[in-house]
């Protein structure tokens, strides 16, 4: 997040555009609730479902998965043909906005109705108007902006608006992403990327290469960014990648077409998994270690307002389970390596070290202080919210983006758009919430949500158990039949292994950032004969 | 802000425009009794046990009343305590509060200043009203009204935190009692189950279903630590018994969430002390995994990924690290793939 979540009360609307919030990030929905139900504060959602902050909105957009960039074009097209856009901002603190404005012009209401399937153009002209009278604005978005092929010109639509309405750098504005892991932020942070060491630094520079081989001793640090996730598991099926290792992932139930990630694993000379469970990725190793749940550690995390905070060993580990990181240094010293950590915080210190952002942090503050990087010394009080001044590269940069489809088009054979998310009382593929009495009893089951027009067409009765399957393959689920979902659009909630969603979804990838398009592929939905 | 100054009990405190006699009170390090004040809530000034004398003649409930520049304030003088003791005699007349058989036992605010305030047992004067006992219709949260003393925190919990609105109160007089909804069973009700009710009652009348049979709250340890979930990042203060088994969490209030907590925050942490968690290292051995020594596995992985590094080069190995796992865990890994392995392959699930 650019911003921070104590400001949702500074904030004075919200676009809430692809998260579920009061499912997916459940106390800042309840945050943003208490500001529009009780406050009076204005709200915006575009979602494909009626989910629940729909029914709190000023204005709601129902639009076909995968339509984002339409729908930001077109407020951005009233913006500009009212002249409502905050002009003194895009003068003074951005660059690029002819280009931008010349790709805007045939985005008008119709022309993006037509794209978004939704029956009520007029109001993305009154959406338009308001967001331009609530200074400030903070913009929410979550995987439903990101999970496309067309998901990094998602990100830069989100800040193209923002930028335009002059919401950024401003206290209640911003651009935020919703991290859906509790520590998905300090993983990116930390280098878990294959071009990037700590902070974001590259690894294609000489002057990064350096300063690691001396921080850590060692020569001949690659230049060459590596795989990214699922390229790894292509690279498996094609040969070139030949052992992997595991921490804490479970890709068969996570990532999209799950035949093809068991395939990879199999293709594996060495699989190395670490985790809790013998989840259903682990199964496919050939070495499994134990390691300490998050109640049994220590160790720092940081959420998704760049805050880090302290976890605490709370109960005795079970059985012989060992820290990750204990883990993974007696790997590496049987490999040539000389660490010799001794606790969590040892690591953090040569963190803070090789990381400008997290340079400032030190446990002590962090137990009792709220800090945010960029925290770049120990006097710093950290950071609220970025681009106050100026942005990181200077001027705001306006990059027209063009709408464009999703990879799969629905055709005859596979009429229905399918679309995968969590719900409230589950969490990715279970492996957590499944094994927690209350949630399990909450929803023991997967399911397909459609709509009643659908059901009818399809002579599909709520309860019933339906077949839904793509060009990848084929699950078996029960339907709920609900107005939730549009019609021609099906939801299934991907934490149920025994029906699961990412045997459908495809594997299609954002060209830059590789996301998968979970939240859109062509499926069928038919009845089970009995 | 406006700064005013007044006398608490004798003593020179300041305080905001706008901020009431128990909040400065309270922030000043004064205690003043209260059970309807809550921070995280709006003011209700209902049950009037935090009443004080304000410049030496009226007496006002310090939970709604402003305070004002060299206001002269006394917490606790005899009429006062007569006061509150015939206050807290009248609520504990009018309800069921048998701390032998209630979950709140040691943790709960109204037990303590009926002790405080030397209260015995108090004979109803009249027949008291029987109210709704609710232990089985949810998986998660259980209602015994006859601990109820109506002070009205869980509603506003729910109106105000939650927002999801599901308390209220109906009737009238001394039939006033809390409703789910239209006086629906709370399992049948649309609480999502963030428990925030449960955290904020004085009293035992709203409890963890998850909770009993599981140690009293003298005997629960607490530490605090960041919840495992989304990427809010709700710090949580967990408790665990004597036996070393984690028993609730309940929301911390110096974290992001502000002491609020979501259903899966509350209540699914089970899966730590699952029995199904993994305890030893496992090797597979002609396709079935068999139990290992940690040296056994790790001489392995070692020697393994060492064969394999010289046989196909550093780029033919590639890791996955986790958004479930700590800073210090995330660094270690990327460092050991770049380091040891030689290669930039290492990525996690933050696409996903």
């Amino acid at each position: 997040m650019t911003n921070s979540i104590r400001e949702t009360t500074v904030s004075r609307g919200f676009l809430v555009i692809g998260s579920n919030t009061t499912e997916n990030h459940p106390v800042l929905g309840s945050m943003i609730k208490k500001e529009v139900i009780n406050n009076g504060k204005k709200l915006i959602v575009v979602d494909p479902r009626k989910i629940e902050l729909s029914k709190y909105a000023d204005y709601y957009f129902a639009i076909n998965p995968g339509t984002n960039i339409a729908i930001l074009n077109g407020f951005m097209h009233v913006l500009l043909k009212e002249g409502l856009y905050d002009k003194n901002y895009v003068e003074t603190r951005c660059e690029g906005f002819e280009a931008l404005s010349k790709t805007l012009e045939k985005y008008t209401p119709e022309y993006v109705a037509e794209i978004c399937g939704i029956d009520n153009p007029e109001d993305i002209v009154s959406a338009a108007r308001l967001m331009a009278g609530l200074k400030p604005m903070a913009l929410y978005y979550s995987m439903g902006i990101t999970q496309f092929v067309s998901g990094v010109n998602g990100v830069k639509s989100t800040a193209n608006l923002q930028m335009l309405l002059g919401n950024m750098g401003v206290e209640g504005g911003g651009v935020n992403p919703l991290r859906g892991q509790n520590n998905v932020q300090g993983a990116c942070d930390m280098g878990c990327l294959p071009n990037v060491y700590t902070a974001y630094q590259p690894v294609t520079s000489e002057d990064n290469k350096a300063k690691f081989e001396a921080a850590w001793g060692v020569s001949g640090l690659s230049t060459k960014p590596g795989l990214t996730l699922l390229e790894m598991f292509n690279q498996a099926i094609a040969g070139n990648v030949k052992a992997m290792y595991t921490m804490g992932e479970n890709p068969v139930g996570s990532d999209p077409n799950q035949h093809h990630i068991i395939e990879a694993l199999e293709a594996l000379e060495f699989f190395v998994a670490q985790d809790i469970f013998l989840t259903e990725t682990a199964k496919y190793a050939d070495v499994v270690f134990p390691a300490c749940a998050f109640l049994e550690k220590e160790g720092s995390v940081s959420n998704t307002e760049r805050r880090v905070q302290l976890m605490h060993k709370v109960l005795q580990p079970q059985g012989e389970v060992r820290d990750d990181w204990w883990i993974v240094m007696q790997i590496a010293n049987r490999m040539g390596a000389k660490w010799n950590y001794t606790k969590a915080e040892d690591i953090f210190e040569e963190i803070r070290n090789v990381t400008p952002s997290y340079a400032g942090i030190t446990y002590d503050r962090a137990e009792w202080n709220l800090l945010q990087w960029p925290c770049p010394n120990v006097d710093h009080p950290g950071t609220q919210y970025l681009h106050k001044e100026k942005f990181s590269r200077g001027l705001g940069l306006f990059t027209p983006i063009e709408y464009t489809p999703p990879a799969e088009g629905t055709d005859s054979e596979y009429p229905m758009i399918l679309t995968t998310g969590r719900i409230l009382d589950h969490f990715h593929t279970g492996t957590m919430t499944r094994n927690s009495k209350v949630l399990d009893e909450n929803v023991p089951e997967g399911y397909v949500e459609l709509n009643p027009n659908d059901a009818e067409n399809f002579n599909i009765k709520n309860g019933e158990l339906v077949s839904v399957s793509s060009r990848r393959g084929s699950i078996r689920i029960k339907a709920r039949v609900t107005a939730k979902t549009k019609p021609n659009v099906v939801f299934i909630p991907f934490h149920f292994f025994e029906a699961c969603a990412n045997v459908l979804t495809i594997d299609a990838l954002d060209p830059l950032c590789k996301i998968p398009e979970y939240k859109v592929c062509s499926s069928r939905i038919e009845k089970i004969q009995p | 802000m406006d700064q005013i100054t007044l006398t608490i009990d004798g003593r020179e405190v300041r305080g905001e425009k706008g901020q009431t006699v128990l909040e400065v009170a309270l922030k000043s390090g004064i205690k003043i009794p209260h059970l309807c004040y809550h921070p995280k809530i709006s003011k209700t000034g209902a049950c009037r046990v935090c009443l004080v004398r304000i410049n030496g003649t009226i007496l006002k409930a310090s939970c709604v009343e402003p305070i004002t520049e060299g206001m002269n304030v006394i917490t606790e003088d005899e009429e006062i305590v007569k006061i509150r003791k015939w206050i807290l005699e009248l609520l504990l007349s009018d309800g069921d509060h048998n701390c032998l058989y209630c979950e709140a036992n040691g943790a709960c605010e109204f037990q303590s200043l009926i002790q405080r305030y030397n209260i015995g047992e108090v004979k109803p004067d009249r027949q008291r009203t029987v109210k709704e006992v609710d232990y089985e219709s949810s998986n998660a949260l259980r209602r015994n009204e006859n601990r109820c003393i109506l002070c009205g925190r869980c509603v506003k919990a729910c109106k105000e935190i939650q927002v999801m609105n599901v308390w209220s109160f109906a009737e009238r007089g001394s039939g006033t009692h809390l409703v789910a909804d239209d006086d629906k069973n709370i399992g049948d009700s649309s609480c999502a189950k963030c428990g925030t009710c449960v955290q904020l009652c004085p009293t035992g009348a709203l409890s963890f279903q998850t909770v009993s049979g599981k140690g009293a709250n003298w005997e629960l340890t607490s530490t605090p630590s960041i919840c495992i979930y989304c990427g809010v990042g709700c710090k949580i203060d967990f408790y665990k018994n004597r036996e070393g088994v984690l028993v609730k969490a309940m929301g911390n209030n110096t974290g992001p969430n502000n002491g609020h907590l979501c259903v899966k925050g509350r209540f699914g942490f089970d899966f730590v002390q699952s029995n199904k968690r993994l305890t030893t290292p496992l090797i597979k051995k002609n396709g079935v995994f068999e139990e290992a020594s940690w040296d056994e596995a790790l001489d392995l992985v070692a020697t393994r990924l060492t064969e394999i590094k010289e046989k196909y080069g550093s780029d033919s190995i590639g890791s996955l690290s986790s958004a479930k796992c700590t800073n210090e865990e995330n660094y270690l890994m990327q460092k050991f793939m770049r380091a040891v392995i030689g290669t930039n392959n290492i990525d996690h699930c933050a696409r996903l």
